[in-house]
């Protein structure tokens, strides 16, 4: 049997057979800013990774995990009497558990949603459009979306791009900052450190066809315990993403913490980068040229010989000349 | 008196041969010109971020992270410069109905028949639409930029409103830009308009081609010059 090209799981140690590296220039599929890229040397295998908020008892050890693996240093918090610690995702913390209480209104009863937020990992990634640096951000062709810090010139453009909120830019190196899917792990046959770390296996990881599979039984499951809303939340706007949701309330996705009902890039993002852009650099390369054109065939306006005699008549008599 | 008639201060006749007509002091010149080099800059880092093909440019500035952190910084410099030009420029630059006679007959300007233009004071329409445009752009990017300076403003506004002002300030940079060319191509078309600007005097014979109003309050106003010992 051929080696796997990624990791199916991210429970298992790390594998012991020799594991082809990955993640290289030659599995890039989408490079910010840049227009002709290399054929990718190879299609990697689509990997996801699939948070089951119903089986989620918010213990924040993929927090931790996230802040070990990626030695991140995020300020000691303070407590505003919520469980959300800290208050919003940061340049020191890529995934954050977001609790939200909400009052069913169909049972009456109060639920605790919690939500692990981070980057979607968008098969279109707005943040990738958005974004001007070439090779800033990439995406390879097993799905995941990186940033390359040593192309991040820290302008905020993928804030703008993003439909979710993720990306943040670092007040101390002024570079954007998002969770990696761990591509730094998955290069190398590991699953990430959250999925790793999750003690009820709410955070799986492995193919995406996998995911889905898993997200299908998990939601035949929760129909058949009364939530019959339960679905998965892989959203078609941006192409589907390679980190999704079983959530018990599908058809409200806003319910938990803001998600977003049916993100898509702005078309605000598509018009910076299509109609604007276009007409702006036409306008200007035709005006140049009209004046290059203007300047050469046409006579320059020059001084003539009458128009110094005219002046100094003026200037000889002292007066404003009004009737010359 | 209308502005059509205005003489800035520093405006005189030299007496010489040829007499030279002041146009710019130093002070303006010096003014003018750090903020075209503002505008250059601002330009230069600023296409680096709009179209990837010219992402090279920020080597100018010493890299990417360096031309994203001095781009607004040259704004505020170009902002404050712009201001001080403007307080003197403004009032010679109102609108008066004059400038719709003169805007009138653009096309003989453009053909090569200056003569048959209308006389005007120290700017013509054309310098006073660059004016009055550049104004309300200039306010357009600061307004737009300051959204949109991450490093200070970021977290300030809602991330619709800094997509919307990334729009503006896109389409604000290309408008500057084709304001700016014909602004630079008028200078140069129009013969000794640029020297205007750079040694900031001009000839009588230019003076009387172009700015005849200005030129003949200029030679009533002054004992005359033209008599002075060559």
């Amino acid at each position: 049997m051929a080696l796997p090209d990624s990791p199916r799981t991210a429970v298992s140690n790390p594998p012991t057979q020799t594991f082809i590296e990955n993640l290289g220039p030659g599995d890039v599929i989408k490079r910010s800013a840049t227009e002709r890229l290399p054929k990718p040397q190879r299609e990697l295998t689509p990997v996801a990774k699939l948070i089951d908020v119903s089986k989620c008892i918010g213990c924040k050890a993929c927090q931790s995990a996230c802040i070990e693996w990626n030695d991140t240093h995020p300020a000691v918090g303070e407590n505003v009497g919520v469980y959300t610690n800290p208050h919003d995702l940061s340049s020191e913390m890529f995934t954050l558990m977001r609790f939200e209480e909400w009052d069913n209104p169909d049972t009456g009863n109060l639920e605790w949603l919690i939500r692990k937020d981070g980057c979607m990992h968008c098969a279109e990634p707005g943040c990738l459009e958005a974004c001007p640096s070439p090779g800033a951000i990439v995406q390879y062709s097993n799905g995941i979306v990186d940033f390359d810090h040593d192309n991040c010139i820290g302008c905020g453009y993928c804030i703008k791009g993003c439909p979710f909120d993720i990306p943040r830019v670092s007040k101390t190196d002024h570079k954007a900052y998002k969770c990696t899917l761990c591509s730094d792990r998955v290069a190398v046959g590991q699953g990430p450190a959250c999925a790793k770390a999750c003690p009820t296996k709410a955070i799986t990881f492995g193919t995406k066809e996998d995911m889905k599979a898993l997200a299908s039984e998990r939601i035949t499951d929760l129909k058949s315990r009364g939530y019959e809303n339960a679905g998965l939340y892989d959203p078609e706007g941006v192409g589907g993403t390679h980190v999704m949701y079983v959530l018990h309330h599908a058809d409200k996705p806003h319910i938990y913490s803001d998600l977003v009902d049916k993100p898509k890039v702005s078309p605000v993002v598509h018009a910076w980068k299509g109609a604007t852009r276009t007409a702006g650099l036409a306008a200007v390369g035709l005006a140049a040229v009209a004046a290059l054109a203007h300047g050469l065939f046409a006579r320059a306006d020059k001084v003539t010989a009458e128009d110094d005699a005219r002046a100094r008549e003026v200037l000889d008599k002292g007066e404003p000349g009004n009737r010359a | 008196m209308t502005n059509n008639e205005l003489i800035e201060p520093g405006d005189e006749i030299l007496p010489g041969d040829p007499p030279r007509i002041v146009r710019y002091p130093p002070a303006v010149r010096i003014n003018h010109w750090i903020t075209a080099t503002a505008m250059v800059l601002l330009i230069l880092s600023g296409v680096a971020m709009f179209w990837p093909p010219l992402f090279f440019l920020t080597a100018i500035f010493g890299g990417g992270q360096w031309a994203r952190f001095l781009h607004p910084w040259i704004g505020v410099i170009l902002v404050v410069s712009f201001a001080i030009l403007a307080s003197r420029f403004w009032r010679g630059n109102l609108w008066l109905r004059a400038d719709l006679d003169w805007s009138a007959h653009i096309g003989d300007l453009v053909s090569g028949h200056e003569e048959r233009m209308p006389e005007i004071g120290k700017f013509n329409a054309g310098q006073k639409f660059v004016f009055w445009v550049m104004m309300l752009l200039i306010l357009a990017m600061l307004a737009s930029g300051l959204v949109i300076w991450q490093e200070y403003f970021g977290g300030m506004t809602s991330i619709p409103v800094q997509r919307e002002a990334l729009l503006v300030h896109w389409i604000g940079a290309s408008l500057i830009i084709l304001v700016l060319i014909l602004h630079v191509y008028a200078g140069i078309w129009v013969r000794g308009s640029f020297d205007a600007m750079v040694r900031g005097w001009v000839s009588p014979g230019w003076a009387w081609r172009h700015h005849r109003l200005w030129f003949r309050r200029l030679a009533g106003r002054s004992e005359s010059p033209g008599d002075a010992p060559v």
